[in-house]
């Protein structure tokens, strides 16, 4: 039976009639070509999928594309605003707490997930949030301090 | 380090030792690079220039015009086209830098187009820590002749003598009247001047570095943290096909039959059986893996007896005729001189690369001619490899590289890549071939399953006098020793990290400083073993038993802000040692363990790391390789382990392969030795070369437990203790 999902995906109303089960990750990488998504380990253990559903983090390559029927999903191409930078994505930079790039996105939106959360994190509730991204570079040294910065960023001090 | 310790950095590419296609002649690419000032140089240039590290062997030629070249355009900004390729290691960052500040221009002026196999020249492959070391001086060079070239065509602007001129910040002044500047872009308008690099370009001296030796963010972050950097897979053609291919249960199993209806009548499907391949192929990734699973096929799988524990025997039984590395004195007259001696067997299982961004390809083939996207570290070996198997001429292939998800040396053999291309030719279609985990763990080139076996001793004063080393399979970069020892002989039995059929049960290959990491683990523990065999803290034994200056200096650095106290281990402070050499890189580590006796877990508190690189170019970029480096090196010490049954690969995703993450991670500090006299040296693998030995020896100091086999697993550990 066809059903027709209707979500908001990063701020536009959309809606997909599909006749089979398909995961968020490849309707996003390829119905909507946002390729910043990532595919990493097919079976969310890696985070390189993390999308926002509701602002929370999801696992994209493990969740149903019924399940955001209703639902406003986030990317990371829908993180900046007016060419805008968030703060996390500009504190990555600036802490350059990033390498091969690949992980970044799930990254910033697990991170994300957290700060909307609790916007102000102790160093332990940032790891423990963010143990299950895994960072072959091994960036992870670099990504606590910039969540810890973007955090202060959002709370709005400086 | 005598003579034959030279050959550490001998280029060693054992995994597609191809022939280059012939680079396009000066003719050809001036016509493609367009209007400007052109410089031409070459890889090899670095023998020619004054501040050459060492001599080094190449196993073969690069081409001997010019393998790189840098273009001043008419509208100024500078191009440098280089066949090396962004992985995450920041060479897209530090090449920039070096060719801003030598041309005198601002880094954002510069443009770095990487890996394209149609508009840069050959280049082996991106691997070995090489692209500043043996790039880096020559492109240094070229940016100073280019920039001599520009006050030559100022001086005829001006009529005056270039020795009046000189070059600041994208323009040419007057010495003396500053109202006189013309800009790179009026001087390159309607040139077409090429040169081939001269021998004796001079270069700044690095102390008028403006750009270079100071940290510099990424180049390409603002891309990657906002989803619009292009990795292979994110590459999109009209009509494009994802393709799945039916796999083996294990290496040596044998597709016995198949039927492959069930895909067939799968709604829009497409099936390929070429050969020894099985794809299905749909508009529909996910599509494309359900009509894959229809298909029915029976392996046969021989049974086999190799594992993760029994393969070291089987190893030893299979080892090839040994060579000696370097030798010196007599082992018997060394043995005679020692009073305590220690025999000992080191073991080291396989590691998987693991990057985050399987191995994927996106291809298109048109009019006979194909184009491929692919996550590589080689991309001009690849357009060799395609044109065979797509049997193509060379010139009919194009690889452009897009960012790669990390690489670590896992991604030379390209593989996906053929099978893109191979599917794109058969189908006439667009074809993306993105490895699933499961496919990425088992074709990974693991790095090899290892055994060191050292015979040693030291006399009365704490001085090793002997020293007997055996390596089976790890390859012999970083197998010989630095101290200083009057008896000592380095066998290795196996070359390099691959090794001949019947040897290991799949593929293994180059991982993050390959065979060092083996080595100096087994080094830097039978090194500590002896120390406390004689009674003398561990940096203590060291330092009175090397000459060498940098090895001492990094010792001493890293001491210094570690804080080392000196004790005797096990002292149960939990701290160790290790040091080592990687890519004329010297590194010091000191760490600090916390060991849970009763679950045998280990706790990595804190990791001192002090480099001797050279000069270094991109400070902040070298910290972070560190930093790495010390991270992902907790992996291969304390769990990574490929577990396996004959062919069949038993860790298949992160579930049972554990890498490390962000509750491992130690306190970690790097000091980075600038020797802005000293040629750069390599900063992407020497810092992981030490993880194994620091842990092992800091869990000794600890709890007493002496390992010999990496990973340090809770139950060796608690074995040790028992």
């Amino acid at each position: 039976m066809p059903k027709t999902i209707r979500f908001k995906l990063n701020g536009q109303t959309k809606s997909l009639t599909s006749d089979r089960e398909r995961m968020l990750l490849w309707v996003l990488r390829t119905d909507y070509e946002l390729t910043g998504t990532k595919y990493g380990c097919g079976e969310g253990f890696c985070g390189a999928c993390t999308v926002l559903v509701d602002h929370e983090a999801i696992r994209s390559c493990q969740y149903p594309i019924e399940d955001v029927d209703g639902r406003e999903v986030i990317t990371i191409e829908g993180l900046s605003k007016n060419g805008k930078l968030h703060p996390l994505q500009q504190a990555f930079i600036e802490h350059d707490a990033l390498q091969c790039g690949f992980c970044t996105p799930g990254m910033i939106l697990s991170a994300y997930a957290l700060l909307h959360k609790k916007p102000d994190p102790s160093r332990k509730e940032i790891i423990e949030h963010m143990e299950d991204n895994l960072c072959r570079c091994s960036a992870y040294n670099r990504i606590v301090p910039a969540i810890q910065d973007a955090a202060q960023k959002l709370r709005g001090g400086s | 380090m005598n003579s034959k310790d030279a050959r550490d950095d001998t280029l060693n590419i054992d995994f597609y030792d191809i022939e280059p296609s012939l680079p396009l002649s000066r003719r050809e690419f001036l016509k493609l690079a367009g209007g400007g000032i052109l410089i031409l140089f070459s890889t090899n240039d670095i023998f020619a220039l004054p501040e050459r590290s060492g001599q080094r062997q190449f196993s073969r030629q690069l081409p001997d015009d010019f393998n790189a070249f840098l273009r001043i355009g008419e509208d100024g900004r500078v191009a440098c086209f280089t066949g090396k390729i962004e992985m995450g290691q920041g060479v897209i960052t530090s090449l920039a830098q070096m060719l801003a500040d030598e041309l005198e221009v601002a880094l954002d002026s510069v443009d770095m187009v990487m890996g394209d196999t149609d508009l840069c020249p050959w280049d082996m492959g991106t691997f070995g820590s090489r692209t500043t070391r043996f790039f880096g001086p020559p492109l240094r060079a070229a940016a100073a002749e280019a920039r001599a070239v520009l006050l030559e065509l100022a001086a005829e602007f001006f009529k005056v003598s270039p020795d009046q001129l000189q070059a600041k910040e994208g323009h040419v002044v007057s010495k003396t009247q500053m109202q006189k500047k013309v800009s790179y872009a009026q001087l390159s308008q309607g040139q077409r001047i090429a040169r081939r690099l001269k021998k004796e370009a001079i270069l700044k001296k690095a102390s008028d570095f403006t750009i270079a030796g100071k940290p510099v963010l990424r180049r390409d972050a603002e891309e990657k943290v906002t989803g619009k950097a292009k990795f292979a897979g994110d590459i999109r053609k009209p009509g494009m096909l994802y393709a799945r291919i039916l796999r083996p249960p294990a290496h040596d199993a044998k597709l016995v039959s198949v039927d492959t209806s069930g895909a067939k009548a799968f709604k829009g499907a497409q099936i390929i059986e070429n050969k020894d391949m099985i794809a299905v192929l749909h508009t529909d990734p996910e599509s494309a893996e359900a009509a894959l699973k229809k298909i029915k096929a029976k392996f046969d799988t021989p049974e086999s007896k190799l594992d993760e524990n029994t393969i070291f025997d089987h190893l030893l039984g299979v080892a090839p005729e040994p060579s000696v590395l370097s030798e010196g004195g007599d082992l018997t007259t060394g043995e005679q001189l020692c009073q305590k001696m220690v025999e000992k067997k080191y073991l080291d299982g396989y590691v998987a690369h693991a990057p985050i961004e399987t191995h994927t390809a996106t291809a298109m083939v048109k009019d006979g001619k194909a184009t491929i996207w692919p996550s590589t570290q080689t991309p001009f070996p690849l357009k060799d490899q395609a044109a065979r198997a797509l049997s193509f001429p060379a010139e009919n292939v194009r690889i452009i590289p897009p960012f790669v998800g990390g690489g670590f040396g896992g991604k030379t053999a390209n593989q996906q890549a053929i099978e893109a291309a191979t599917l794109a030719k058969l189908t006439g279609k667009p074809v993306q071939v993105a490895w699933t985990r499961g496919e990425e763990f088992f074709y990974d080139t693991f790095r090899p399953a290892a055994i060191v076996k050292i015979k040693a001793g030291v006399n009365g004063e704490g001085r090793i006098r002997l020293w007997d080393y055996q390596v089976y399979f790890a390859g012999q970069r970083g197998a010989q020793h630095y101290y200083d020892i009057p008896h000592h002989r380095t066998t290795a039995y196996g070359q390099g990290w691959t090794a001949g059929p019947g040897t290991h049960p799949f593929a293994t290959g180059a991982w993050r400083a390959p065979s060092n990491n083996t080595n100096v683990f087994a080094r830097e523990s039978h090194i500590d073993i002896l120390a406390a065999a004689a009674g003398i803290d561990p940096l203590e034994f060291r330092l009175k038993n090397l000459k060498d200056k940098k090895m001492l200096r990094v010792l001493k650095t890293a001491a210094d802000k570690f804080g080392w106290k000196p004790g005797k281990a096990p002292s149960g402070r939990g701290c160790g040692i290790a040091c080592g050499i990687d890519a004329g890189t010297y590194v010091a580590h000191m760490a600090e363990v916390e060991v849970n006796k009763s679950s045998g877990q280990v706790q990595v508190k804190r990791v001192v790391c002090a480099q001797d690189m050279g000069l270094s170019i991109n400070p902040a970029g070298a910290t972070i390789q560190i930093e790495g480096c010390i991270t992902m090196g907790l992996g291969y010490a304390l769990t990574e382990d490929v577990r396996f049954k004959g062919g069949e690969i038993l860790d298949l995703n992160f579930d049972t392969y554990e890498i490390p993450r962000f509750s491992w991670m130690p306190k970690i500090e790097t000091i980075i030795i600038d020797d802005k006299e000293a040629a750069p040296q390599g900063g992407g693998e020497p810092p992981i070369i030490c993880m194994g030995a620091v842990i092992a020896n800091a869990v000794f100091d600890a709890v007493g437990a002496r390992v010999l086999q990496l990973p340090l697993t809770p139950s060796r550990i608690k074995s040790e203790l028992a």
